[in-house]
């Protein structure tokens, strides 16, 4: 049995991922949502009524459907295959083509790439295809198989973001399948854990899910640091940030002397613009003739506020002086916070229980 | 009177009429053959286990000699240009079934689940989706078929000179003039090489869709 007594209530408006090792039945629980598998028994309700009541197209019109790979049509060029599904509800050429063309603004492509054939494009061009084509007809559900699998991570990581923002602007009812956990976590407003069999483990938000998972087998599909990985979900923003050990490149030795205090043992020295150059020993300071080369480097900035507590742990894990570097949105630096201070946060925040506010990680 | 373009009276036809008449013969079977192998190809694709028996009933029929069915078939239709197309459209069912087929299933998996998920019906999903993509290979078995076909017509000669330019190589025997038989093949060898030139051309008009040549991968490449 591929899918068993599943029962889940899928919230409108926005992204309910189902995730799951191989087998569990995820993608034939999502096929069942637009009738590609009928269920031997039970219901499945779209705003109430019972999907098996709709003709299958029209049902099957009203859903876009992203697929691994794409699958697009070969045979006809990207602005066409983004028409698809607008054509066959009836639209004229035209009408059709110019809405592709406006999809395919919305999902980050080229123009110029409205008249190539899918040859042309590479994967995860391809894959923004699949997603305009699946919105083309404005649909209120959103059905996602895996859709992300198939490119490289950097591109992933793009889509996830681009799949956000859209989300942000549109307002889908998404429902994504996905064997990739960390992927749940990020896209996920809810997330429904499967295992082997089609039953289902945990139902719960992402934040939740990693903080108490209801059994071993949800735990193991975790992996072995969810408490890093719970980190996302906190932000960097109450973080006591010191800027008395920051000190420009044109600092006169009096400045350096009295930025010398107990409370950090490098100093980060800045351009004049602010921005960080990297962290040396007080004494190794010379007033008017620093050496770039002789900085320590300060490893990965993260943006203070926006970015979560588990960037800035990374942060601070990276630099070789155990302290981290934080920047405003225009990279100058915000101030320095060193390990103890996060990890002060960090049992902070955990017995606050703040898990609701979810940051980008 | 004896010239390399001079075709015996006999014949009923001109040069460029023989030449009309081989096409005749020799295209119409292969239309005929596509018309039949489309549906027939549909149905192997859809239930799979018909097609190995399908494709054993047209390999035992490519078998038989076209003697063999000229002598079944003149009962019925005569000594007629039919009787010699009959053998030639079973004889492009050979090819042109398995290219169907195989074009056919070539289509990707995702291809065709994203047209079902999409509200394609079968008949539009075919139509619109999986005959196009198969183009290429339904071109390929054309051309196979069509290039053995010319060549085949000329058997018709030995049922009353319905062999079209095949009928060349009859009469260089009996009237002891060998370069009838020359132009006979060197203009059926000609026919066919353009009619397959013709198809590479359809085949190339058809599918703007297809990777070809170096600097469009190079294209790709650069994005």
């Amino acid at each position: 049995m591929a899918v068993d007594r599943l029962s889940l209530d899928i919230p409108d408006r926005s992204i309910t991922v189902l995730v799951g090792p191989s087998g569990c039945g995820k993608t034939t629980t999502l096929r069942m949502i637009n009738r590609m598998v009928e269920p031997s028994e039970g219901t499945i309700l779209l705003d109430g009524k019972d999907i098996q009541q709709q003709s299958v197209n029209t049902l099957r019109r009203s859903m876009g459907y992203v697929i691994q790979n794409a699958g697009l049509f070969q045979h006809r060029t990207i602005v066409d295959n983004i028409a698809t599904v607008p054509r066959m509800l009836g639209w004229g050429k035209e009408k059709a083509r110019e809405r592709a063309r406006e999809l395919m603004e919305r999902v980050g492509l080229d123009a110029a790439l409205a008249k190539r054939y899918p040859y042309q494009l590479s994967g995860g061009q391809q894959q923004r295809v699949g997603v305009a084509r699946a919105l083309a007809a404005d649909p209120p559900v959103l059905l996602m198989d895996e859709p992300f699998s198939a490119v490289d991570p950097v591109v992933r990581k793009g889509l996830q973001d681009e799949l956000l923002r859209i989300q942000e602007e549109l307002g889908k009812t998404i429902v994504f399948v996905t064997h990739d956990i960390d992927e749940a976590v990020k896209i996920g407003t809810m997330v429904a854990v499967m295992r082997t069999g089609g039953r289902l483990a945990q139902f719960a938000p992402p934040a939740e899910l990693l903080s108490s998972p209801a059994d071993e087998f949800v735990e193991d599909f975790l992996g072995a640091d969810r408490g890093i990985r719970r980190l996302s979900f906190f932000s960097s923003a109450g973080l006591g940030l010191l800027t008395a050990p920051v000190v420009a490149i044109d600092a006169t030795a009096e400045q350096i002397a009295a930025r010398d205090t107990a409370e950090a043992p490098y100093l980060l020295v800045t351009d004049l613009d602010g921005k960080p150059l990297g962290w040396s020993e007080p004494q190794d300071l010379t007033a008017g003739s620093v050496d770039k080369g002789q900085l320590l480097s300060y490893g990965r900035p993260f943006v203070a506020g926006t970015d979560s507590l588990r960037a800035a742990l990374d942060c601070a894990v990276l630099s070789p002086t155990g302290w981290a570097v934080a920047v405003d949105a225009e990279g100058r630096v915000a101030g320095v916070v060193s390990q103890q201070t996060i990890a002060e946060a960090i049992r902070g925040a955990h017995a606050e229980g703040r898990t609701d506010s979810k940051v980008a990680g | 009177m004896n010239g390399f373009f001079d075709i015996p009276s006999d014949l009923q036809h001109s040069w460029l009429g023989l030449i009309g008449l081989h096409l005749r013969e020799a295209l119409l079977p292969v239309l005929a053959g596509l018309l039949i192998a489309l549906p027939l190809a549909q149905l192997c694709v859809r239930f799979r286990w018909l097609y190995p028996p399908v494709l054993w009933v047209t390999t035992v029929l490519y078998a038989i000699p076209s003697l063999a069915l000229f002598v079944f078939l003149i009962d019925y239709t005569g000594q007629t240009e039919l009787t010699v197309m009959i053998p030639l459209t079973v004889y492009t069912l050979v090819v042109l079934v398995p290219a169907i087929v195989d074009g056919v299933r070539s289509v990707p998996q995702e291809t065709l689940a994203a047209a079902t998920a999409m509200g394609f019906g079968p008949v539009r999903r075919y139509a619109q989706v999986q005959l196009p993509i198969a183009v290429p290979a339904i071109i390929a078995g054309l051309r196979v078929a069509t290039v053995s076909s010319i060549s085949l017509v000329s058997v018709g000669t030995l049922i009353g000179n319905q062999g079209a330019l095949g009928n060349l190589l009859n009469d260089a025997n009996i009237y002891n003039r060998p370069e009838l038989a020359v132009n006979a093949v060197i203009t059926m060898a000609v026919l066919a090489i353009l009619a397959d030139a013709a198809l590479v051309v359809v085949r190339l008009l058809l599918t703007p869709w297809m990777p070809s040549g170096k600097r469009d991968r190079k294209e790709a490449a650069a994005l």
